[in-house]
């Protein structure tokens, strides 16, 4: 899923204090599973800027609406009939979301209320982790299942650098290195071997590094 | 026993402390509670595991969101006692009541019915 944390409430108020009518827009998704804005953060979040503004003497209007995606023209279309009745939209969804429901409603400032991070997996309750960076050319199988783009901080490809120390990474003791994780793991599954083979250069251009990106399947599409 | 306590407490009965959910606590101040106070079972006694831990956590993010909005996170807090210690309910409903008063009334209140009026 794609990992976000909330935004601090102060930050949210600055953004939304010239605005008189808000909707307050949560979505299902991802951010509903990491608790940052799924409907509960939503009804939060509504809750604490009412009082706020009200504290301030200002009688803030908000509604709340929790979208099932904020990523797919079906639910952002949703909340046609009735946005022009806000002066601002705050969106508790990822990044993507934020930017499809402002390219759908060109008129409304859409401002977003959490902070997006990575894409990752709920190691517990309250603690998320990355394991993905989309790059665009997965190399999972020849490396025991363990990334080394988004586990390695070097994201290198053959092997450890210097740096590991006792299964943990350099530039942070309490984080595990990722080659120590693909050594480890290659171990378990008997195929050590493969880490002898040389990975060749990685095309970063099928990462972010090639400008944005874009899936285009003929076979599916209308 | 039937100790006394402070009348201006209203109690919200619920079934375990872990019920009790963040938004919960804030509707009761948008609603103009002056405080709120959450009594759970003892740390490591709750019948349902983790009920009571739940809700600190949850009276923990309700301090930090009131403190952020100028509410005042010191009008929310939670007490752990078990179901046989009356005296003990009856001294944090004392306690809670003394603090929430010279803290003074919910400024969200006191907002409300000035633009009421």
């Amino acid at each position: 899923m794609i990992v976000a944390k909330q935004k601090p409430v102060e930050e949210i108020i600055e953004e939304a204090k010239e605005y008189d009518k808000i909707l307050l827009a949560g979505c299902n998704e991802c951010v509903t599973v990491c608790e940052a804005g799924g409907k509960k953060e939503v009804a939060v979040l509504a809750s604490a800027l009412r009082m706020y503004f009200m504290n301030q003497g200002k009688d803030l209007k908000i509604d709340e609406v929790t979208l099932e995606r904020q990523c797919d023209h079906e639910y952002l279309e949703e909340i046609r009939n009735t946005i022009d009745q806000y002066d601002a939209v705050i969106s508790l969804a990822c990044g993507v979301g934020v930017q499809f429901m402002a390219e759908k409603y060109m008129q409304m400032p859409i401002l977003p209320g959490v902070d997006t991070c990575f894409m990752g997996v709920t190691e517990e309750r309250g603690v998320w982790t990355e394991r993905c960076q989309g790059c665009g050319q997965c190399v999972l199988a020849k490396t025991g299942g363990i990334c080394p783009v988004s586990r390695c901080a070097k994201r290198l490809f053959n092997g450890p650098c210097g740096g590991s120390t006792k299964g943990c990474c350099e530039i942070n003791k309490d984080l595990l290195c990722g080659w120590q994780l693909i050594v480890d793991r290659l171990t378990e599954l008997g195929r050590l071997e493969d880490y002898e083979k040389l990975a060749p250069i990685k095309d970063w251009s099928t990462e972010r590094a090639g400008g944005p990106r874009k899936v285009i399947r003929e076979d599916v599409r209308l | 026993m039937r100790l006394q306590y402070p009348s201006n407490i209203k109690i919200v009965s619920i079934p375990c402390t872990g019920k009790v959910d963040l938004i919960y606590i804030l509707r009761a101040f948008e609603k103009g509670a002056d405080g709120v106070y959450v009594v759970g079972c003892m740390e490591g006694e709750c019948r349902f595991e983790k009920g009571n831990i739940r809700a600190r956590k949850r009276v923990e993010q309700a301090r930090h969101i009131l403190e952020s909005i100028g509410v005042g996170g010191e009008r929310v807090r939670m007490y752990n006692l078990s179901s046989s210690e009356a005296p003990h309910f009856v001294r944090y409903a004392k306690e809670m009541t003394e603090k929430i008063r010279e803290l003074g009334p919910n400024p969200i209140k006191m907002a409300k019915e000035k633009m009421a009026a």
